[in-house]
């Protein structure tokens, strides 16, 4: 089942996000009081927001209905375990920086304030003092490269939820379609 | 305990090693094949878009694992230490069969000229460009009984400038795919010679092994219905059939022991419980592939050889090389892509040689289906890298885009090597791998006119935008799966490490058998040549035996 893609953008993020939170609340690695393994509930909301724009939701479903920041938090308690510190100062440094242009978290922002701030990042121009210590460019690199992998790679890994982007390609089912020609006596013949 | 005594110890059991071990033992030796990763089965097979062997971010799925650093030293000489999965680290996989258990298959036969480079170019400045000590036609024979004995599909009977064949491949190609039928008559009207490509992949079945199911999950991962033909499905279990061969898995060789009068002795090992082991052998054989080759060889010091077996003039890990991989990709308003893979099935050899302004070239082919991330993360320059851009190009020509790309011949560089780090060690505690250096100007030159030939056969296919690969970096070696070049083939022992049988020069009952003896790589992936030379070799090995009357 596809959620109403014509739910206004905030809500729509906040059900997704509810939604993602609740699937993995059964698994944190639990420091702090927040249904995801790694982030806070501020920092999934932020890193949400950034994901949506990176994938946006339109005619298909966005990064964050996805299930992208639930792939991203679950690969910070593995493979990615030597990022967490980035994405802890990244995400605060996001927040920080779009407080002080736009007097709001990131995730409040207007669409196109959103917009500007990640280009901002992706520039390297960006005012704040959590980017004297990590370059906005390299923690946005990491953000786009995750989104990629959590939007269109495997669902077994968290992400892709109900394989949408694999969907939206229009990629045959099942993934290895070619075990039907095999199968299939014309196959064997031909 | 100490462990029974045999004619031959093998170390590694890629695409030489395993060749090698089925060669012995079908000639009477007692082998023991070590090899240091797990020896996976069509069972264990699991196709993970995100962890396979050509897309790593979350991991490798046939190794080396992180046990296993690397250190990489780049242009400015800053050390990085690296895991398998960073790029700099120049990852072959750790398996049985090496990296023929989930490679693209591609089965080349390098051409004649690729064995005299320097007769035909001549000398080039800031490279140790050679000519191999051996020709094509030594390698003929051994070319045809790799293609028959580890199984080629394929039909280059349009090729006319591949190297004389006696004998067709025993396979047919698969069917075209649509990628094929648009850029096959393309190719035609501007005068090139396109073809179906050799490949190490069942057609249709042969072995004892069904055909390829045409999935899309081919380069990077094991054949599930065990299709594509490596060394793990042909040779080893032929070799371990015999009853004189012994593969030992999970074995990490630590050094090749010698005795005082300087012959090789065996290899120590650590078993995979961590127990270091001594294998006694009449000879050893090193096929662990290009970078893990010259590391052994190096680690391997002792009184009489204070720099390492082989390296008496510094050339153990010398000359290290892969492929500069360039290309392009067109978008087209029609759809081209039918989900049958592999993907890659057409190619073009009109580059490899003759080609005015550098030397050498490369095959351009059409590349392996790639998969929606690898895909989304290698968008072209001028295509937005997110946002709503990104998600309309995704849309719009994931199914309408056709990629070519070829390896471009390298030139050989004394700097860009191998040494042994003094300071990082692995798990077991063996001083890892250190790779540092830097590519030859000719390779951009190369790549450069390559990508403007892949750019004019993708518009004449008709291709409404067509964005070629960026110019390629100079900096840091080459090497990857198709590493080579570290032990090179030669008649004179100052120049090179190994001799034309690939005997290691000094030491008569050591053998390097792979990838790093090629004194250059040809502009085609290398593997069907490494098991030529692995035939070619084993078979000389086995007369010089009987000759000394060593039963």
């Amino acid at each position: 089942m596809q959620p109403s893609l014509r739910l206004n953008r905030r809500a729509f993020l906040q059900a997704a996000l509810t939604a993602a939170a609740a699937a993995g609340a059964s698994v944190g690695c639990g420091r702090n009081q927040s249904p995801w393994r790694f982030f806070t509930v501020d920092e999934a909301r932020t890193l949400a927001g950034m994901v949506d724009q990176i994938v946006p939701p339109d005619q298909d479903a966005g990064a964050a209905w996805a299930g992208v920041v639930n792939y991203i938090d679950r690969q910070l308690c593995g493979p990615y375990e030597s990022l967490q510190k980035i994405y802890r100062q990244g995400l605060a440094g996001v927040d920080q920086t779009s407080e002080s242009i736009y007097g709001r978290v990131f995730a409040d922002l207007e669409s196109h304030q959103q917009m500007e701030l990640l280009h901002h990042l992706e520039d390297g121009k960006v005012p704040g003092a959590a980017w004297k210590q990590l370059s906005s460019a390299e923690f946005f690199g990491h953000v786009v490269d995750h989104t990629m992998q959590g939007f269109y790679g495997d669902p077994r890994h968290g992400g892709n939820r109900d394989a949408v982007s694999w969907k939206m390609l229009n990629l045959p089912y099942p993934p290895i379609r070619g075990r039907v020609r095999y199968d299939s006596p014309k196959a064997r013949s031909g | 305990m100490s462990l029974k005594h045999v004619n031959a110890v093998i170390v590694g059991s890629g695409a030489g090693g395993g060749v090698v071990a089925k060669e012995l033992a079908e000639a009477g030796l007692s082998v023991v094949l070590l090899e240091r990763g797990k020896w996976f089965t069509p069972f264990d097979e699991r196709k993970d878009d995100l962890r396979n062997q050509r897309t790593c971010v979350l991991g490798n799925a046939f190794g080396p694992d992180e046990r296993n650093p690397r250190v990489y030293a780049d242009a400015s000489g800053r050390e990085h230490v690296v895991p398998p999965t960073h790029w700099a680290y120049s990852n072959n996989a750790a398996c049985v069969g090496g990296g023929t258990l989930s490679y693209g298959a591609m089965a080349w036969r390098f051409m004649e000229k690729d064995f005299r480079l320097r007769s035909t170019y001549g000398a080039v400045e800031g490279s140790t460009l050679d000519d191999w000590p051996i020709s094509y036609a030594d390698l003929e024979p051994y070319y045809e009984k790799a293609e028959w004995e580890i199984g080629v599909s394929g039909d280059d009977s349009n090729n006319i400038f591949r190297a004389p064949r006696k004998r067709a491949l025993p396979m047919p190609p698969l069917p075209p795919t649509r990628e094929h039928q648009i850029l096959k008559p393309a190719a035609q009207r501007l005068g090139l010679h396109p073809f179906d490509i050799p490949m190490l992949r069942n057609s249709v079945p042969y072995n004892g092994r069904g055909a390829c199911m045409r999935c899309r999950w081919c380069v990077g991962f094991a054949c599930e219905v065990d299709a594509k033909c490596g060394t793990h499905n042909t040779v080893i279990p032929k070799a371990i059939n015999t009853g004189n061969c012994e593969l030992r898995s999970e074995c990490i060789a630590r050094e090749i022991l010698t005795s005082d009068r300087g012959h090789a002795t065996g290899v120590a090992y650590y078993d995979s419980n961590g127990r270091l082991q001594e294998q006694s052998a009449d000879l050893v054989v090193v096929s662990c592939a290009a970078i893990e080759s010259a590391r052994l060889l190096l680690n391997s010091k002792s009184r009489l050889f204070p720099n390492g077996l082989g390296n008496r003039h510094d050339w153990v890990g010398r000359n290290l090389q892969g492929h500069a991989y360039t290309g392009a990709i067109g978008l087209f308003d029609l759809e081209t892509y039918d989900d049958l893979g592999p993907g890659a099935s057409i190619a073009v050899c009109d580059f490899n040689h003759g080609n005015s302004g550098f030397v050498g070239g490369g095959l351009l082919a059409n590349e392996f289906i790639r998969l929606p991330y690898q895909f989304a993360s290698r968008t072209a320059a001028g295509i937005p890298r997110w946002g709503a851009g990104h998600k309309d190009f995704m849309r719009r020509y994931y199914r309408s885009s056709i990629s070519v790309m070829g390896p471009m011949q390298e030139m050989p560089v004394f700097d860009a090597r191998v040494q042994v780090d003094p300071k990082v060690k692995d798990h077991w505690g063996i001083p890892v791998a250190r790779l540092s250096g830097h590519r030859h100007q000719n390779d951009l030159l190369g790549t450069n006119f390559m990508s403007a030939k892949a750019e004019a056969w993708l518009k004449e296919a008709g291709a409404t935008t067509v964005i070629r690969s960026g110019p390629i970096s100079l900096d840091g070696p080459s090497g990857g799966q198709h590493q080579a070049g570290t032990c090179r083939m030669g008649n004179d022992p100052k120049t090179s490490v190994v001799d034309k049988y690939c005997r290691v020069h000094d030491v008569e009952n050591l053998y390097v058998i792979d990838g790093s003896v090629h004194p250059n790589n040809g502009g085609f992936n290398p593997v069907l040549t490494i098991m030529a030379i692995a035939y070619y070799a084993s078979t000389n090995l086995v007369k010089a035996r009987k000759g000394m009357g060593t039963s």
